[in-house]
């Protein structure tokens, strides 16, 4: 018998819109001892099956329409909320997508940890406070006994996920149900947390629900995978099957989405538009003590049409060179030269024809766009501020831009927030693109979006790179993302260049440990080889 | 955080130093003085009195020596009240407004808390609406109506409650208090609606749930905190506001405070004592404010940290 076994679960919102059908009758079964990965974009209703399951949709607006979820042979649908909140943390736990905000940021983790524990069982503070530092070392978090009572913004991303997978682990659940655990997460840190996901579940032998919008990150540890798109399971399997013998078109877009080829290289010998020259970026921390060295003694070129690839963890200093480079932040020392002009030296007006040069896009397309701004206002603004057009001829610029980007003319009135995280940094790439400039950083374009998503948001950089005749420092943690986009990568570590190369030459024969470190951690890497 | 405290206090100075001149100049310009009101007197005996007290000198010489009096911590003697200084007039009012401004408080944050909180658990029902257009209700009304509506009905035609005074009889304090804070309590309603909406939709809320946490555990545990955190933060303005703003319900209620010392001193043209306790009042208004704003960092584990650094 299967620990869970859902069958035609249905589920609706109702607004004043009108019944949206968000789960339209989904089956599947989780067994004791496996990972049944579920697997569709934002929206397709993965995440709602499983919170409705557990009486955590709010309802109204929520409605279950039908169907049964039978936990250990009990339907958890006809259950009360008071049957429901016992099973909840004790025989069924969650991890969530996002530790920063899923953690009480008033509380000690040692006292979030415990809560579920103290409340479910009747143990003492003592043992519960044992129990908890024993499964905080376990799931690897160094010294359990001094962070027991320290607060959610003193670890990392990656610490706090572990101590959420204690949390959820600490009643020792049948099932657990992980809701895109590793999306917020670097790739190095993200392999990591799978396999203490996949570690825990074996020694355990508990059923898993693992929530991703991403194929290539369950390829490695799941055992069932069923595909939903807009609200259905369009293809179901075990994983060998999805992988090899998948049937459904949308099956084949999300395969097809996994960034595996390397970048052609580029012909000829181009002539170098940026030159980076031993930059130091430093960050003082107050007195007497150490500046944070973000970028240290760094030198690189950048040739006309080029693609950069700048790879490294969070912390690396990455993004800290892009804005370098912009003047977005002070430099310490160095030298940028921007088609024969030292940068770090501009002030006021000069600065500002420079800046018109050299576009940003930001990771967080919603952040970076003022929500109080239409698209109009939002692309109009830097066309006229620069010049570029004037107040009768601005409107046919604007559409102009919304073409290039691949956004609908109709849509030209409109507020961020009623776009997709998909258009939205559409509008950010048109933002960029108003003040036709030969120079773009792209921080983290792509890591906010879904797969299928930012498929097509590569290759509109990669089309737009061409047209406009484009350089482009592409910065990002994900090795993958940045090959299949730029002719040249640099790897960095600590501030520091450790490798660079083509694409090629980086996944073929990579030269330092670091760097191979970041290939094995390649989410499905098996699956391209 | 000491560094914090030295340049918000820092900070407080010009503030308060451009309180006293528009004060003293204000004063000044208003029609009459402080002896026009009197029966006429002799020239000479006029000309003493305005020499005692430094009316004789340039304008600009008494704002000078003015402000060498407060520096010492003096506000002058009182025109009206001869014989006795500022310092001792406010010394004998404070006690009983600052008395009366605490049970205010205390009626405000109690009713509004409670009832910010209730109308947040479940927004835009009845129990949103009715606590939030009373709170509405609450702010409209302003303390010169409120104060003899209560009296009217508590005082006297339920007969429940005394209709004055203060200290005297037993129950005398709980009209002007519920009078001064009501106001004050619709505030607070609104903002921790607004502050507990906010971190009620939060995603550790739903953590909360998924551990099988009974609601009002949910509620109180993870949610107060943070949804009150704006709440503390208004505390400070909110008892200098009743400090100084205590002199409607002083005069309703006939209590021997600050604020009647306070209006009758404008009337009355008494310059020392009106230019005191504004300055006076104004420094309490940057203390609580800096008290609060401390307090509702102190609440912020993240905030903690970074004054613990500095």
């Amino acid at each position: 018998m299967s620990l869970l076994e859902v069958n035609d679960l249905a589920v609706s919102f109702v607004t004043r819109m009108g019944t949206n059908r968000a789960v339209d009758g989904i089956s599947f079964s989780v067994d004791i001892g496996k990972i049944t990965a579920i697997i569709g974009e934002s929206g397709s209703g993965k995440s709602v099956a499983c919170y409705s399951m557990l009486g955590l949709v709010p309802m109204p607006p929520g409605r279950i329409d039908g169907g049964s979820a039978l936990f250990e042979g009990q339907d958890l649908l006809q259950m009360s909320e008071d049957q429901l909140r016992e099973i909840r943390g004790r025989d069924i736990a969650m991890i969530f997508q996002d530790p920063m905000t899923c953690l009480n940021p008033f509380m000690t983790i040692g006292k979030q940890l415990m809560e579920p524990l103290l409340y479910h069982k009747d143990v003492s503070k003592q043992d519960a406070r044992a129990r908890a530092l024993e499964l905080l070392e376990e799931v690897g978090i160094r010294d359990p006994e001094t962070t027991f009572d320290n607060y959610p913004h003193q670890f990392s991303g990656g610490m706090r996920q572990r101590v959420m997978i204690a949390m959820a682990l600490i009643n020792e659940p049948k099932l657990l149900i992980a809701d895109e655990p590793t999306t917020a997460l670097d790739v190095t840190i993200q392999a990591q947390i799978l396999k203490l996901i996949a570690d825990l579940q074996k020694n355990r032998d508990i059923g898993v629900i693992f929530i991703s919008h991403d194929l290539a990150v369950v390829a490695d540890i799941a055992d069932q995978i069923v595909v939903m798109q807009q609200g259905k399971i369009v293809e179901g399997g075990d994983s060998e099957h999805i992988f090899h013998h998948a049937e459904h078109p949308y099956t084949k877009k999300l395969l097809a989405a996994i960034p595996a080829d390397s970048k052609a290289p580029m012909p000829g010998e181009p002539e170098t538009l940026i030159a980076v020259r031993n930059l130091c970026t430093w960050f003082e921390q107050g007195k007497g003590k150490e500046p944070v060295k973000a970028v240290n003694d760094v030198s690189f070129d950048i040739k006309r049409g080029e693609v950069l690839g700048l790879v490294g963890e969070s912390g690396s200093g990455k993004s800290t060179i892009g804005r370098s480079i912009l003047r977005l932040v002070p430099v310490t020392s160095g030298a940028v030269d921007f088609d024969g002009t030292d940068v770090t030296g501009l002030e006021g007006g000069e600065l500002k024809r420079f800046r018109r040069r050299m576009q940003m896009i930001f990771q967080d397309p919603f952040a970076s766009l003022n929500p109080r701004m239409t698209v109009f206002d939002t692309l109009a603004e830097p066309l006229l501020l620069h010049g570029i057009e004037n107040r009768k001829s601005v409107a046919s610029g604007v559409l102009k831009l919304m073409d290039d980007v691949g956004l609908a003319r109709n849509f030209v009135r409109k507020y961020p927030h009623e776009f997709s995280g998909g258009q939205r940094q559409r509008i950010a790439i048109g933002r960029a693109l108003a003040t036709r400039p030969e120079f773009i950083v792209a921080d983290e374009p792509v890591s906010a979006l879904d797969v299928t998503i930012q498929a097509q948001i590569l290759d509109l950089m990669q089309e737009l790179g061409k047209e406009y005749g484009l350089t482009m420092l592409f910065v990002s943690h994900d090795l993958a993302v940045v090959r299949h986009l730029a002719d040249r990568i640099l790897v960095l570590y600590k501030g520091e260049i450790v490798e660079q190369g083509t694409g090629e030459e980086l996944f073929e024969r990579p030269q330092q440990d670091y760097t191979r470190q970041l290939l094995s951690s390649i989410p499905g890497r098996a699956l391209l080889e | 955080m000491w560094r914090f405290i030295g340049i918000r206090l820092l900070q407080a100075i010009p503030v308060i130093l451009v309180v006293i001149t528009v004060t003293f100049f204000l004063v000044r310009v208003a029609p009459g003085g402080p002896f026009s009101a009197e029966k006429a007197v002799l020239p000479e005996v006029k000309a003493a009195l305005e020499a005692q007290y430094r009316l004789d000198l340039p304008l600009f010489q008494q704002y000078v020596a003015y402000l060498g009096d407060l520096a010492q911590g003096e506000f002058g003697p009182s025109f009206k009240y001869p014989g006795r200084s500022v310092n001792e007039l406010i010394g004998a009012g404070l006690p009983v407004t600052a008395e009366l401004g605490l049970y205010a408080l205390l009626v405000a944050v109690v009713i509004g808390g409670i009832a910010g909180v209730i109308a947040a658990l479940k927004p835009n029902t009845a129990q949103d609406y009715i606590p939030m257009t009373a709170a509405m209700i609450g702010i409209c009304m302003p303390s010169f109506l409120l104060g003899p509506l209560l009296v009217l009905v508590f005082g006297i035609y339920l007969d429940w409650l005394p209709v004055s005074g203060w200290g005297d009889i037993p129950g005398d304090k709980i009209l002007p208090a519920i009078t001064l804070g009501s106001a004050y309590a619709a505030y607070i309603a609104r903002l921790s609606r607004a502050g507990m909406l906010e971190v009620m939709s939060q995603d550790y809320i739903r953590t909360a749930r998924a551990k099988g946490l009974p609601e009002w555990q949910v509620v109180v545990k993870h949610g107060l905190r943070g949804g009150l955190i704006p709440v503390v933060a208004f505390l400070g303005p909110a008892f200098a506001g009743l400090l100084a703003g205590s002199f409607v319900v002083e005069t309703i209620f006939q209590i021997p405070g600050l604020g009647r010392f306070y209006v009758q001193a404008a009337f009355n043209r008494d310059y020392t004592m009106i230019l005191g306790t504004t300055v006076f009042l104004s420094t309490l208004i940057v203390l609580f404010n800096l008290l609060s704003d401390i307090l509702a960092a102190w609440m912020n584990p993240r905030l903690r940290a970074q004054f613990g650094e500095n």
